[in-house]
């Protein structure tokens, strides 16, 4: 009697498993800028839009199960490489997302190749991550430094702006960015006069200010983001450097960091962005939802966030036509062959060095007098093509393509 | 103009004002924290927040009630100042005959507290104050331009300064004051009420740094981040000017500031740090600090 009880047991589990053996599970770990100067950029937004990312797929794929977990490393490399080594060996995390900070994002890069995790990089900027310092489990979502030198720094060159002096954050991010957009610069005839370094998380600018203003070029490039630009262009309205003729160029600037200055004080600013909340329906749609997620008052999505979006549901797709999650360099490979679409940057793709494509937009913040209400702050001025927006396969160095 | 050192003297004289406006903060806060030290031995870590409380205080004046900047330069410290005699009431009494460790561990877990309910509902981006109309726009100095603002910062952070000063060493209410931190119990005899005038110090500090706070606001990120940045820097300003003397603190906040200016021009990456490096080297050679008592 016994044996035959047992014998119906052992069949029932093993007909329960049979059926659960079609699930697959996920863990997405957001690692970002909690509390500091990317906060309002990354942060508790990124971790918002994957998980709206998760729950909007398994709405579609009811065998999935995808946990979202997050950690904060405070702009450090080494606390961003610790958690992602205990995400991998005692958490079983399968995908890393967002990562603000190029210096984290460069040393965790090759730690998640190594425990063949992916690695969905839509925070940083540097666009070494696609070049020289490439892997194969390293997808590049949202923008990089190229893009940005290419498309802001191009049309203020045309636009008459031929002096330039960098105002530098000092870390891999700002280096990258100075470095690309004096290139672009010098490329298209202008000259870069002279540059200073600040360190990351600057609040007061004014001596940098001061020696920006006694260069006498006609631009000062901005080669840093969130808390240090805003810091920089309201410390510069202060100093009269747009009175007295010189213009910032914003070379990184997120919608967050324009609704915190005002439009009194941000008006004007050209940069690229790959990504606007009120560009079309279905970034307005998505932004309401999102906003639902996020469930604070007064907030504004970045590209950064639908970028976390944008890259988890690419990485979710391609893990179910996989069927596991298990195998990172096989699923970075699988999404590098799938066409990108989705209702934040569109149609796009990712290219063999992990770089992903889609257009960029120049935008132009509004005067206070051409915005009907809070959020209403970009006039679009050009839309550049996916296929420009990013730098040539060729010459990025990356050994996975040259190789 | 001549070259010093291969910059431009004009270059450098901006530089140096520039410091001393830095210097400024880095007085008052520093102003602030040598009061409370020195006459309550709290060493009091929440006066970062209670800097960014003050700005906060500006910032939610004007939205709400549409007080500008002037009035708020007054109600903003008495606000904080009374929120700071509300935590002295409550947590500090009880610490005064505690090893020190105590309160800067109570006060450090109440900045922490203040910091992230304050992200929690703002964020870090941070909040915009514009500069009072009053105050707006420069004069051209010749080697460099001078934001009216500025200058209204170095002057009423030296008459703040002075003031405080005169009045703890020059006054009898300054002298009830440094009596009681020597002697409590004899003080007490002589009829004065020791606990009260010590709680009125407490929050007279943190008025102290809400007024800094009001004066940060226009020029620098209202955010809650922005006291924790500042903080550990005028502590070590206090440090080197020596943990009780009010003199000390004003010196050598000014004196910093124009230090870190001038390092933002030679070697600007170092800017951060430079003041810690003269910390390490004065700790060693005078450990009570430059105009410290040695007790």
């Amino acid at each position: 009697m016994r044996k035959i009880v047992g014998l119906a047991a052992l069949a029932a589990a093993l007909i329960c498993s049979g059926a659960n053996a079609q699930q697959i599970n996920v863990k997405i770990g957001v690692l970002t800028d909690m509390a500091s100067l990317y906060a309002d950029d990354t942060g508790p937004g990124s971790v918002a839009a994957a998980k709206l990312a998760a729950a909007d797929f398994m709405k579609d794929h009811p065998n999935f199960k995808v946990e979202v977990i997050s950690a904060d490393h405070q702009n450090k490399a080494d606390i961003g490489v610790q958690t992602v080594n205990q995400w991998a060996d005692v958490d079983h995390v399968n995908m890393v997302a967002d990562v603000p900070n190029s210096g984290v994002a460069l040393a965790i890069a090759p730690v998640i190749a190594q425990k063949n995790m992916v690695f969905v990089a839509s925070g940083p900027a540097s666009s070494d991550l696609t070049g020289p310092k490439c892997q194969p489990t390293t997808i590049h979502m949202t923008y990089d430094t190229w893009m940005l030198a290419n498309g802001t720094g191009k049309a203020i060159v045309k636009n008459g702006g031929d002096t330039w002096f960098f105002l530098t954050s000092d870390y891999a991010f700002g280096h990258a960015l100075e470095r690309d957009t004096a290139a672009v610069v010098e490329a298209n005839g202008g000259k870069v006069l002279g540059k200073v370094r600040h360190p990351i998380n600057t609040s007061d600018f004014s001596s940098f200010l001061l020696q920006a203003q006694q260069s006498k070029a006609k631009i000062i490039g901005l080669a840093n983001a969130g808390g240090d630009t805003i810091n920089s262009i309201k410390q510069g309205a202060e100093f009269g450097i747009v009175a007295g003729g010189q213009k910032f160029a914003g070379l990184l600037v997120f919608a967050p960091d324009v609704a915190a200055l005002g439009l009194k004080t941000a008006q004007g600013l050209m940069f690229t962005e790959t990504f606007y909340w009120d560009l079309n329906d279905q970034t307005r749609a998505w932004t309401k939802r999102w906003d639902k997620e996020r469930n604070a008052a007064g907030k504004l999505p970045s590209m950064n966030h639908a970028g976390v979006y944008a890259g988890t549901m690419h990485y979710l797709k391609a893990v179910a036509a996989l069927g596991s999650a298990a195998d990172g360099k096989a699923i970075a490979a699988k999404m590098k062959s799938m066409p990108t679409d989705d209702p934040v940057f569109g149609k796009g793709s990712i290219r063999a060095d992990g770089r992903a494509l889609h257009p960029a937009y120049l935008f132009e913040v509004k005067k206070p007098s051409e915005s009907k209400g809070p959020g209403d702050l970009y006039n679009l001025r050009a839309t550049i093509p996916a296929d420009e927006a990013f730098r040539p396969l060729k010459d990025g160095g990356c050994p996975l393509v040259s190789g | 103009m001549f070259t010093i050192f291969g910059v431009p003297s004009g270059a450098l004289f901006g530089q140096l004002l520039i410091g001393l406006i830095n210097g400024s903060f880095y007085a008052l806060l520093s102003l602030g924290l040598a009061v409370i030290f020195g006459m309550l031995n709290i060493i009091n870590f929440t006066h970062g927040a209670q800097y960014m409380l003050g700005a906060l205080a500006a910032y939610l004046l004007l939205q709400f009630a549409g007080i500008g900047y002037w009035p708020s330069l007054v109600i903003a410290p008495l606000v904080v100042g009374a929120l700071g005699i509300v935590i002295e009431r409550c947590f500090l009494q009880w610490l005064y005959k505690l090893d020190h460790l105590y309160g800067l561990l109570l006060t450090f877990g109440i900045a922490l507290i203040i910091e992230g309910v304050g992200r929690h509902y703002l964020g870090t981006a941070g909040l915009p104050y514009t500069l009072p109309d009053s105050l707006q726009g420069g004069h051209n100095l010749g080697f460099m331009y001078l934001p009216n603002y500025r200058a209204w910062v170095i002057a009423a952070s030296l008459t703040i300064c002075l003031g405080t000063w005169l009045l703890i060493e020059r006054t009898r209410i300054g002298a009830y004051l440094r009596a009681a931190t020597e002697n409590p119990t004899l003080v007490r005899a002589f009829g004065i009420n020791v606990p009260r005038l010590i709680t009125l110090t407490y929050g007279f500090g943190v008025a102290l740094a809400a007024f800094a706070g009001v004066m940060a606001a226009p020029i620098y990120n209202v955010s809650p981040n922005m006291g924790s940045e500042l903080i550990i820097v005028v502590f070590a300003v206090v440090v080197i000017g020596g943990m009780g003397s009010i003199l000390g603190a004003i010196v050598t906040g000014f004196a910093l500031g124009v230090i870190e200016g001038l390092t933002k021009v030679f070697f600007p990456e170092a800017s951060n740090t430079v003041i810690f490096v003269i910390m390490a080297i004065v700790l060693l050679v005078r450990p009570a600090g430059l105009f410290g008592r040695r007790t």
